[in-house]
Parts: structure tokens; sequence; C-alpha cells
């Protein structure tokens, strides 16, 4: 039995209403827990002030410098006293969770079981860098939590200017546009840099996400430093039978005004079977037993829209890999960036594979680490250095996927022109 | 006295998900052909293989207690083999193998207070941050404001009746952690900080606080006979980006920390390339519980897409189609000078073409 809860009008509205209630959780956490009822006051005492009361400072597992974000509450009475004592300390444990966030009832039932042991009770699925955030340890506790997470194979995430915690997608798991595998190239990946998780030292945060093709659902070109998406780049493949399916659910003017109208390149036309191109690059597939639809696969982007409207009827080739951007953050300091190009495509399919876009990303985490200012993400440093610069200490040669048009001014210098020429055309000789 | 033995961490990163997948996914991984939705909140994938799951997708609160999680695991163990997963918007999903488990699992979701849907064209749950209840910089509280509006949303979530999927988020300041949606609420501070100068010789590393500020308003001062920082009002911006730093710069206000409606973002490559949301609304209120005002203005919103966009058209896709003079007409929001960017690269939004829609 914990003590008796404290008295909170605003926070009891939150209880009504179809939606699941974080309210009554925290209620339900305050029957047993003295921390939890404190919370519920701190807590109230936000809703009716509109002030937070949360203040950070230093709380850490042995052996790592980050993972833990410390709360310690500022809602203290005239003599400095903690108004809340029992949430006065209210500490979170990142940690990492497995690719795609799948669990088993056994280890959940385990964080439950650790968590009420040691902590508050509350547990977030997820944060949104990716981590099962454990909210509300005592400094006391902290690390008493942190080992038997740690025993059950579980390890912190990142905080600070560290490379973070990472995402990524259901993927090949259970979804027919996967287009690499997305669980073992993002452990691949964060497994690298355990240590820069672990130990932040970097100028600012680096964050990592893995989506296995461009509808991007874990939305890495707005907000990780490193993208990685899955694409293709052979043909659209087709399938006759469930294309003849969809037509005959869905119709010609679903067909021309969802799918052939919404192609952002115009690269689908409707055609009569047999005025179907025979060309190499083109993907067709039937509609009845007159019509199909056609694909010029040199002019599709990969944008993903008519796989998603006819899925299974289209579908992403099979020479599958993944774009590679770099730079995507939010707005502090220099506004919102979206990654962009820098490896328009990369295989994906065997471990050395793997193993070449680890290595492009320690040297991308190496020269940013080196370069970047204090509290600059790797897109503002790009774009203080200029992409071509970014690109030559990358050994990355520069390519036209990398922009939306050339350039469109002439407030450049161009004396290396000839040589830059000759540079390009020494390597198109020896790849042929 | 010796110290006592400290435990040394297992460096072991992020942990394979083989053991946690659904047997029926492990043995069909990276061999799925096509999925539909028979009715909303349920995905049915079909293998290459021929095999075939139903996954049932649920709302959660996201900061669960214990009891609520446990439960969820008696609903898994029962109908789902013991597994289970979670979305990017913190919905959890249960996967089965037999199409006649699924009414019944929908059935028990329902009746332990989990709502089904959050698939398809529908509004699924709000990409939310902490606030109130544990961040240590919020302008609000993130799961109240969720709680608040997915109680309002409650029909969209659980049916696929929007002209494609609506991504919300909230963010309690403008650092927007909750990142970019179709439609977004964040924190819009309009007053510079309040500066306790008393504080900040002590608290701030002032170098790196005037380093912090995006339009260089902040200089290092002697205020009171203490070392401390300025703020050229007339510079200032209100973004707030000071205040992590320097606690002592409170950039939060009961009163003058407002919400601003963001509309646009879209992740997605599919159809037009990403794209980052636009302001069009602010000063709203910030109002607990239920953060009524900022709700009738999301729903106005909402439901004008609704009525208006076409099949598949997102947000950004049917501002595109229609204009933003419409936009602004037809859900009845005041176009203000503030809403015209003045940042950097600001001209690329400026409209550069004779192109008006009368």
């Amino acid at each position: 039995m914990a003590k008796k809860p404290h008295h909170t009008p605003n926070l009891d509205q939150l209880e009504s209403g179809p939606w699941p209630s974080f309210v009554t959780g925290l209620k339900r956490l305050a029957k047993d827990k003295d921390q939890a009822v404190d919370l519920l006051g701190q807590l109230e005492t936000s809703y009716q002030t509109k002030k937070g009361y949360w203040k950070g400072g230093t709380v850490g597992v042995f052996g790592y410098g980050g993972g833990v974000i410390p709360r310690f509450t500022e809602l203290k009475d005239e003599k400095g006293e903690p108004i809340y004592k029992d949430a006065a300390e209210f500490h979170t444990l990142r940690v990492m969770p497995p690719p795609g966030m799948h669990y088993d009832t056994d280890t959940l039932r385990k964080f439950c079981d650790i968590w009420e042991k040691h902590g508050s009770g509350l547990i977030a699925f997820h944060g949104q860098s990716g981590d099962i955030m454990f909210q509300g340890a005592t400094t006391e506790n902290v690390q008493k939590a942190f080992d038997e997470i740690n025993e059950m194979g579980f390890d912190l995430g990142g905080a600070g200017p560290a490379v973070r915690t990472s995402m990524s997608c259901v993927g090949a798991a259970r979804c027919e546009q996967s287009c690499y595998n997305e669980a073992k190239v993002h452990r691949a990946v964060l497994n690298t840099f355990t240590d820069d998780i672990h130990r932040p030292s970097l100028p600012y945060k680096f964050k990592f996400k893995f989506s296995g093709c461009p509808n991007d659902c874990m939305n890495s070109i707005q907000r990780a430093d490193m993208a990685v998406i899955g694409t293709w780049r052979d043909n659209m493949r087709t399938d006759d039978e469930l294309g003849k399916k969809w037509f005959a659910k869905h119709g010609m003017n679903e067909l021309v005004n969802d799918v052939v109208a919404r192609c952002p390149t115009k690269a689908i036309q409707i055609k009569d079977i047999k005025n179907v191109r025979k060309d190499a690059h083109i993907s067709s597939v039937k509609l009845n037993d007159t019509q199909a639809l056609e694909v010029d696969n040199k002019d599709c982007v990969r944008c993903m829209h008519c796989v998603n409207v006819m899925t299974g009827a289209l579908a992403p080739g099979k020479d599958k890999g993944a774009t590679i951007l770099v730079g995507g953050k939010s707005h502090l300091k220099i506004g919102g960036l979206m990654g962009t190009v820098i490896l328009p495509f990369i295989k994906l399919d065997t471990d050395e594979d793997i193993e070449k876009l680890v290595d492009f990303a320690q040297r991308t985490i190496d020269f940013f680490a080196e370069n970047a200012l204090e509290h600059e993400r790797t897109g503002e440093m790009i774009e203080r250095i200029g992409l071509a610069n970014f690109l030559d200490a990358m050994e990355v040669d520069v390519d036209p996927n990398m922009v939306t048009s050339p350039r469109m001014n002439p407030y450049v210098r161009t004396d290396g022109w000839d040589e830059e020429v000759a540079k390009i055309n020494a390597k198109k000789k020896q790849a042929a | 006295m010796s110290q006592p033995q400290m435990r040394r961490p297992v460096e072991c990163g992020v942990p394979d998900n083989q053991k946690y997948l659904h047997p029926v996914l492990a043995k069909n991984y990276g061999n799925w052909k096509y999925h539909d939705r028979p009715r909303p909140g349920v995905l049915h994938h079909v293998s290459h293989s021929g095999d075939q799951v139903w996954s049932v997708r649920a709302g959660t609160q996201r900061q669960m207690d214990v009891y609520t999680i446990r439960k969820l695991c008696d609903i898994a163990d029962k109908f789902a083999e013991s597994r289970v997963r979670f979305t990017i918007r913190s919905n959890i999903e249960f996967i089965v193998s037999d199409e006649k488990k699924v009414a019944p699992l929908v059935a028990e979701l329902e009746k332990n207070g989990f709502p089904v849907g959050g698939t398809g064209n529908s509004v699924t749950m709000i990409a939310h941050t902490q606030g109130w209840l544990h961040c240590d910089i919020p302008g609000t509280d993130a799961s109240g404001v969720v709680k608040s509006l997915m109680d309002e949303l409650i029909h969209e979530f659980k049916h696929e009746e929007m002209p494609n999927r609506v991504h919300l988020s909230t963010s309690c300041c403008e650092i927007n952690c909750g990142g970019q949606a179709d439609l977004a609420i964040i924190v819009q501070h309009t007053k510079p900080p309040k500066i306790n100068h008393d504080l900040v010789a002590n608290v701030c590393e002032r170098p790196a606080v005037v380093a912090r500020c995006p339009v260089a308003a902040i200089r290092p001062a002697m205020v009171n006979g203490k070392p401390s920082l300025e703020v050229d009002e007339a510079k200032c911006v209100c973004c707030g980006a000071c205040y992590p730093p320097c606690p002592p710069m409170q950039i939060n206000d009961p009163e003058y920390s407002k919400l601003a409606i963001w509309v646009g973002g879209k992740n997605s490559n599919a159809r037009g390339k990403p794209t980052f949301m636009k302001m069009v609304a602010s000063g709203l209120p910030n109002n607990p519980p239920r953060w009524t005002e900022a709700a009738e203005v999301v729903k106005k919103i909402l439901y004008t897409y609704k009525e208006d966009a076409r099949p598949w058209e997102r947000m950004a896709d049917w501002i595109d189609r229609i204009g933003w003079p419409r936009f602004f007409e037809k859900t009845g929001l005041p176009f203000t000078k503030y809403l015209v960017d003045d940042w950097r690269g600001s001209r690329a939004n400026l409209n550069a073409s004779a192109h008006i829609r009368f």
C-alpha cells in the first residue's frame, strides 16, 4: 500500500474518453508506489501552473558515460525541500530495442518485473529515437535496474553528443516492399559504434535510421544523419494474376486517377497488350485480357506510389540494395534539413556489402568527429564546408543523383575543370 | 573498507530480433508477396510460400504502467504465440496465422480498452514526446495532449475514411522531437527568455550559450556586478535554443508560450519528394487538461482535408493541388504576415510566377 493520493483534478479529466489513459495507468501504480503518488502530484502541479519542474544532472551506470537521462525535481518549498519527495529523483534508462521492435511476452514480463522492483513501473514503448524508456528510477536504483536489464541481453542507448539508438522498420520480417535485411544491417552498423553510443564524445548527436523502401516508415530522410533507404535498380516485378484481380475490383477510373496520373515521372502508360514495348527496361502487368499497364523503369524514380496502391501486382525488383542519404536533422540551429543523396545505390546482400556500408559510416563519423563544430549536426557541417569537400573526404565521386539541378549561379572558380574532366574520363576508361 | 565490486556492463549493443519474431514471420523472412486490409486495424500479408498472417493493430498510451503491459502480454499469450511488435507510433501489433483468431482478438483488445485501428488511410496514433511528465525543458505536456486529441479522433483511428494516411505529432518545444507530420502541434514561444542573472554565471557555460543562438542575439554582459548574458530582444526569435544549455534563461511562460499548428510534412517518397511541414496557425493557448482550442483547429483542418482531398492525396499533396490561398479559405484560418518565411533560403518559398488560382 502506498501513501494517500494527492488531489489531481486536472489529471482526473484525462481518465475519461475512449483512448487508453496514461493517468489511469499512473494511478494504478500509485496504489503500491509512493513514487507514482508523488509523480502524479508534481504532474498535476504542472497542469495547474503550466510549468515543467525537472532538471537534468549527472547519473549513470558504471562503465558508461551516457544512456541515462537524469531527472531531479525543482519543485521545492521555501526551505529548499522537494514538495513531492518520493518523486524527487525520476531518472530514465534508455534501452535499445531489437530491430523492428519485436518482443516475446517473456521478455516484456521480465522488463516489467525489473521495473516494478527497481523503478516506478512506467515504461514507454518507445521514445522518438526508438529507445525503450524505463522511466522513473532513483539514483540508487539506476545501476541495479541496468544490471538486470543488461543480463537479459539488452544494452543502453545513446544520449548527448553520441551515436544514438536507431530504428528499423518491420521490413523483411513482414513487408513485401523490403529491399534489404534491415535488422541485420541495423545491428551491423550500430554494434560497430557501441563505444560511441555509450561514451558521448562527438561534436553532437549522430543518428542512423533504416527503412526498407522509399516509403521510409522510419522517417529517416528528415531525422537521420545517415539514412539507409532500401531501393532496387532493375525492373519492377509484376504479377498478372494480382493485376487482373486489382483491376476487376477497382476499375479504370481508379487506375487512371489513382495510379497513372499520380506517377511523379509519368513512367506509366495504359496500353493494349499487343502494343506493350518489348525493351529490356519495360515492366508490364495485365489488367484484363486486352489491356496492360506499362512501366518504363528508366523513367521510374522508385517513389513507391504505384507499388503501394497495387501491392503484389507491382513489386520492387530483384536487384535490391539501398540509397544512403546524409545530413537530415530537425530545426535547431539553422532550420530543418533533409538528408541528401551521398551513395545513390549500394548492394547490401552479403556480409562484404554490409561491411562497405559500415566502413562508410565509420569514415563519416570519423570526419564528423574531426571537423564538426561543437553542437553542429552532420547536415550543418556539410552545408558549411560544401558537399564537394565532404565527398572528397569520403572519397566518393560526385554524381548528378546528388543534386536537384546543377548550379544556378556563376560564382565558382572553375580553373580545375579540365583536370576534373580528365579524371572522370580516366575512370570511365578504367571501368570499361 | 574496500569498495564494493562494480559489475562491468556487457556491451552487447542492439539485440538480435530473430527469437522475438512470430514463427510464421521468421519462416517467411524476406519472402512476402503482397498484403491487403480486410478491415481497419487488420493487415493481411501473403508470402510467396503461400503462408499468410493477419496483424491486428491497437493503440496504446505509450507511457505504459506494468499492469497494462502485462495485460497486453496476456492477450499475446492467448492469441498470438506470445509475440508482439510495436510500430514507430507506439501502436502494438499482434500477429496470428489463423484467420479465425482475428475477430476474437479484436474483441479482446477492445474489451480491454485498446482501440483497434491505425492502419491504411486512418488517423494513426500521434507521435509524442515527454512533456511535463519527464522533459527538463517542456513548454507543455505531451501524453495529455495526445490522450485528449486521440479521444477526439477515435473514429478516425478506428475507420479508414481519410484520403490517405494521416500522421500527427506533438512537440513540447520548438526542438520538435515529435518530428515531421501531416499535422503537428508545436509549442511556439512568443516572448524572449526571462533571465535570472543571479544564476547564469554559476550554471551556464556562457560562450556555448552565445554560440547556440541562431540569430546571434545573445551576448555576455555584467549585470548587477555579476557576469551574465543579455538578449537583444529586437533580434530574438524566441526559439528557446538558449534554454537547455542555460536553464536560468527561462523561455517557458504560462501565458506567452503558445501552440502553433503545422501541416504538410511527409517522409515518404511516394508521389512527390519528402516535404517539411509548414506553419499555418499560431497563438493558440496552451490550455490543459484538454487543450480544446488547439483541438478545434486540428479537427477543422483534418475534416476539411477529409472532405476535400482526393484518394491517395496526403495533406501535402492536397495543398499542392488546391493551393495555399484555398487552404486558408477552406479552413478559415487567418494568413498573417508571420507565416511568410524570412529565414535563410526563404526566397524559395515565395511565389516567383504568375501562377494564381482564381
